[in-house]
């Protein structure tokens, strides 16, 4: 067994936070590790929080931690933000709304940047969830600015998965549009302190009544919270809760882990398939050639494709 | 336009067309805020100018050459020193120091702990006490702090803001033990939250119940303590976050008006109040855009409280305000230099007419300031007021093309920034959306861009640099004066009555949790030796505590 | 492929809110290609070392400008090898006297400090030299 997956199932803390960081980097242990952590995963109770940026799902997240810590279950949280596609760097400030939980030993915080490769941030994050559901965490708190496929695609690997609105900011029922209503199984009107609460619940509602949502049996529930003064965090466990009933007693529970596993191989192949294609192209030698051709119009792309393609062939 | 007008303008256009091929020197010829700078402004850079309209005579509406009719020949601005350190008696020693040097007035510096609430035993405060300012747990402090300085002959300046109340409070009541009656103090206190959130970042509690303890104090100051100022709105945290003096003037303003509108919503008339407004701005290193600053900045606030807020009372239009030169324009490289930058800088707040003057010492990129370097930068301000002259004449550079222009353009960028914080909903909201954090970001992060591409030099930074020895002394804060510190507050909590304690602070959360005004409780906690920490803590208690906002 | 991204926690400690110097820095990073984390105000030593264990960052970079470096450098160090995170590198800036600066490079609590004025280019440059 490796070393890092001996210490993380141990309890080591530094491990968990190495064995993320080569997950990220793509590194040559990667998957031997995550072939190890398997065996381990498949516990955790898997929570998505989404929505457009500044609607407070660092706070959300902060106040949840605090409300399972009370009940005396662990914490994983995975906070992602996006990173900049023209340096390649990144900002990572979901921490300063956590830093409470800091110190408590049952509250692993982890922060990752999208890194800009096409799939890459869907894969790394969801192996970092296996790498802290493997250390043992109860819950794990996926946070992420919903926008994108990639977004969408982590959200699939939450059991549930929760929808940060706030009143005022006219972009949020925007981004309803643009297609999260589907993927949400519970709405929040955060900041319920605010003017126009009450509205923006009532839109969302009115949306739900026209039938926008993913499952004929689950209305999703418009809940709302003020991160300030802990209003509405009970009732929101609550609906977790109750979410997490009817996705285990309905079936969809086991029904999205095993489509998940699947898509997993399926990603997985594909991935090395990818890997493999391009190793062995660039190793012919003739790669450069060819995209210099594509791009000197000498020949149309899909010939060319065809010609790459070769390399397997034989 | 009148036909000497178009003269002048189509003259000017000749004169570039000519000399404007002329090869200039390598440089960006802009401002310290990075605007552009022509180079020749002309009565064509001032078409619509009107004399009575824009500038007025000084003492007079819209007050552009000044708050009072006589300035400088009046009166000289106070000289103000902002310091304090270590314990209440090694600052009341530097006081006394300064007074006997022919300064004017105090301005007390407060160390972390107080600042932000913590009282010196606290865990938060470990390796903080003393040393940034003066560390004040209880009235003793403070009764000590002025010990041998009658309150009713000196103003005092104090830099608190979250809890401002508490320090006021325990200022009013050291002068009850000297014998000194409330309505004889003179003073401000900073109380300018909003800045807070915007820049400096020493808050407490959110901002709703905050705006409350604001109000609550104008109230109370009213008719208790009637001279004194009690708010200090300051662009000066503003600027040293990386804002241009444009953000700067357009952010204060933009706070002071939030104040106004929460005064007359918490039911105050607008001349109740508005007089004891104060101001606190930057002198910074540009020149000639730091006089155009305060001189827009006087016309903006009276324009706006005669129009917009209804204000009757001449007094309630004065832009009053102390100015304090750049912290953040000194360098660390060759510190001797930043006797002479500071020099400049009080030399502009002079020609924009401020009321009181900080200038800072040679030695504050470093440490705390030596005696001496404080008696360099007092001196730097006495020189200005007696050996150049510039106080002589009011407002001397009114009707410089420049200077006219810049004043101008002053207001109206303000103006736009006015209109964009009232479309996010307020300042309030604009602070929960980042506006003005996001602003302050991007300018601070452009300055230090320009400053590597070395589009902007700074002397013995990137350029004319050079292998030095640090020349200067510098002062150290002896580790023990925490202890001393503490051990002294344990004492007090053993020796005072603490039933007493424990009553006011009950009576204080019950006055919280409901809508009466919390000064009058607050000054019976200080008077029973309560300590700021412990009022602090039942009022986060009851209000809750602001988070950060990251902002990049 | 491996691809090793420096990771560096920005901190603030100190109850002071003076933190542009601290965002200028974490800007120029990011800019840099790192990936910044960033922990905001009032951190306690404690906070940060626990917040670079968890995101197993490269360096830490703190920013002092409350005159208590001389506790906090030495602090942190401290702590970061009680956990055996001692790989991490600790750096920082703020107003640190020169002979501050000597003493705590000297004993090892700091790899390296600036002091402002410093260039953020050579702030970037130095890290890229260190982080292996």
């Amino acid at each position: 067994m490796h070393e890092l997956v001996q210490r993380l199932l141990d309890g080591d803390r530094r491990a968990v936070a190495r064995i993320i960081t080569l997950i990220e980097n793509n590194a040559q242990d990667k998957e031997q590790l995550l072939r190890e952590l398997f065996p381990h995963t498949g516990r955790a109770f898997v929570l998505g929080i989404t929505g457009s940026p500044g609607a407070g799902k660092s706070s959300l997240a902060d106040s949840l931690t605090s409300y399972y810590r009370k009940q005396g279950l662990t914490i994983g949280v995975i906070a992602v933000d996006p990173t900049s596609p023209f340096t390649g760097g990144a900002i990572l400030g979901d921490r300063i709304r956590m830093q409470e939980h800091a110190l408590d030993k049952g509250v692993f915080i982890r922060s990752m940047g999208t890194r800009g490769s096409l799939g890459g941030l869907a894969r790394a994050t969801k192996e970092a969830i296996k790498a802290l559901d493997a250390y043992g965490r109860d819950i794990i708190l996926v946070e992420t600015v919903g926008v994108g496929q990639s977004e969408l695609d982590i959200m699939a690997t939450a059991d549930t998965t929760m929808v940060v609105l706030n009143p005022g900011t006219g972009d949020s029922i925007q981004t309803i549009k643009a297609g999260i209503m589907e993927i949400a199984d519970i709405f929040v009107v955060n900041k319920c302190d605010r003017d126009g609460a009450d509205k923006m619940a009532a839109e969302v509602s009115a949306m739900l009544d026209l039938g926008h949502g993913q499952n004929p049996n689950w209305r999703p529930p418009v809940m709302k919270t003020s991160t300030l003064d802990g209003r509405g965090i009970p009732e929101l466990v609550e609906a977790v809760s109750k979410h997490r009933e009817f996705a285990v007693s309905s079936g969809l529970f086991a029904n999205r882990r095993a489509q998940q596993l699947k898509a997993e191989v399926t990603e997985t192949v594909e991935h090395y398939l990818k890997e493999l294609l391009w190793q062995k192209a660039g190793a012919s030698g003739e790669m450069d050639k060819l995209l210099e051709d594509a791009a000197q119009r000498k020949l149309d792309p899909y010939t060319i494709a065809r010609r790459i393609l070769a390399v397997f062939d034989g | 336009m009148t036909d000497k007008l178009k003269e002048i303008e189509e003259k000017q256009k000749a004169w570039q067309e000519r000399f404007g091929r002329l090869k200039g020197r390598d440089a960006k010829f802009m401002t310290v805020s990075s605007d552009p700078v022509k180079e020749i402004y002309s009565p064509a850079d001032l078409v619509n100018f009107d004399y009575d309209r824009d500038l007025g005579f000084p003492g007079e509406y819209p007050y552009t050459r000044g708050v009072q009719p006589n300035m400088y020949r009046g009166r000289l601005w106070t000289m103000r020193q902002f310091a304090g350190f270590a314990t209440a008696k090694e600052s009341n020693e530097r006081y006394k120091f300064l007074l006997a040097r022919g300064q004017t007035g105090l301005s007390i510096a407060f160390d972390m702990p107080t600042i932000m609430g913590y009282d010196s035993d606290h865990p938060r405060s470990f390796g903080e006490v003393g040393r940034v300012g003066v560390a004040i747990d209880s009235l003793q402090d403070m009764e000590t702090l002025f010990n041998g300085i009658p309150l009713d002959k000196v103003s005092t300046s104090m830099t608190t803001n979250a809890p401002a109340s508490i320090l006021l409070a325990m200022y009013v009541a050291t002068a009850e033990k000297q014998g000194v009656s409330a309505e004889k103090l003179n003073g401000t206190i900073q109380n300018d939250i909003l800045k807070e959130y915007i820049a400096q970042k020493s808050w407490i509690f959110p901002p709703q119940p905050s705006m409350r303890i604001i109000t609550d104090i104008f109230r109370f100051a009213k008719d208790y303590v009637p001279k004194w100022n009690t708010i200090s709105i300051s662009g000066y945290h503003i600027r040293e976050a990386g804002s241009t003096a444009l953000q700067e003037l357009a952010f204060t303003l933009a706070d002071g008006f939030a104040y106004v509108e929460a005064g007359i919503k918490a039911g105050l008339d607008v001349d109740d109040f508005a007089p004891r407004l104060s101001f606190f701005f930057n002198s910074h290193m540009d020149f000639f855009e730091e006089i155009a600053k305060y001189r827009a900045a006087r016309r903006i606030w009276a324009r706006r409280m005669k129009e917009k807020y209804g204000a009757k009372s001449e007094k309630s239009l004065l832009l009053r305000f102390h100015t304090q030169t750049a912290g953040c324009s000194l360098t660390a490289q060759q510190p001797e230099n930043n006797i002479v930058r500071t020099a400049y800088e009080a030399l502009s707040a002079v020609l924009g007419g401020t009321q009181s003057l900080h200038t800072n010492s040679m030695d504050e990129v470093l440490a705390l300031p030596t005696e001496k370097s404080v008696q360099i930068a007092l001196r730097t301000q006495q020189i200005i007021a007696y050996e150049t002259g510039v106080a002589n004449t009011i407002d001397p550079l009114a009707g410089s093309y420049f200077v006219e222009a810049l004043t101008n353009r002053m207001e109206q960028g303000s103006e736009e920034y006015f209109a964009k914080i009232e479309e996010l909903g307020g300042v309030l909201a604009a602070i929960d959306k980042n506006f003005f954090q996001q602003e302050i970001a991007d300018a601070a992060y452009r300055y230090q861009k320009e400053i590597e591409a070395k589009d902007r030099i700074i002397v013995g930074v990137n350029e004319f640099s050079q292998e030095e020895q640090l020349g200067i002394d510098l002062l150290k804060i002896d580790p023990e004066v925490e202890l001393a510190q503490v051990q002294r507050l344990k004492q007090l909590r053993q020796t005072r009555d603490n039933i007493r304690v424990q009553n006011t602070l009950e009576e204080l959360r019950n006055a919280a949790q409901g809508t009466d005004n919390l000064i009058p409780r607050i000054l019976d906690c200080v008077r029973a030796y309560t300590t700021e920490g412990e009022i602090i803590q039942v009022l986060r208690e009851v209000f809750g505590e602001y988070k950060e906002k990251a902002v990049f | 492929m491996e691809e090793h991204k420096i990771r560096v926690l920005v901190a603030k400690p100190g109850l002071d809110g003076h933190d542009r110097g601290a965002k200028v820095i974490a800007r120029a990073f990011r800019d840099a290609g790192m990936e910044v984390i960033y922990t905001g105000l009032h951190q306690t030593p404690e906070q940060i070392v626990e917040a670079a264990i968890q995101e197993d960052v490269d360096v830490v970079g703190m920013s002092v400008l409350s005159g208590a470096h001389m506790t906090l450098f030495p602090r942190v160090k401290e702590l970061l090898d009680e956990n055996g995170a001692d790989n991490i590198i600790l750096m920082g800036g703020g107003t640190i006297p020169e002979e501050d600066i000597r003493e705590l490079t000297e004993k090892g609590y700091a790899k390296a400090l600036f002091t402002p004025g410093a260039n953020t280019d050579d702030i970037v440059a130095w890290i890229r030299g260190v982080v292996q």
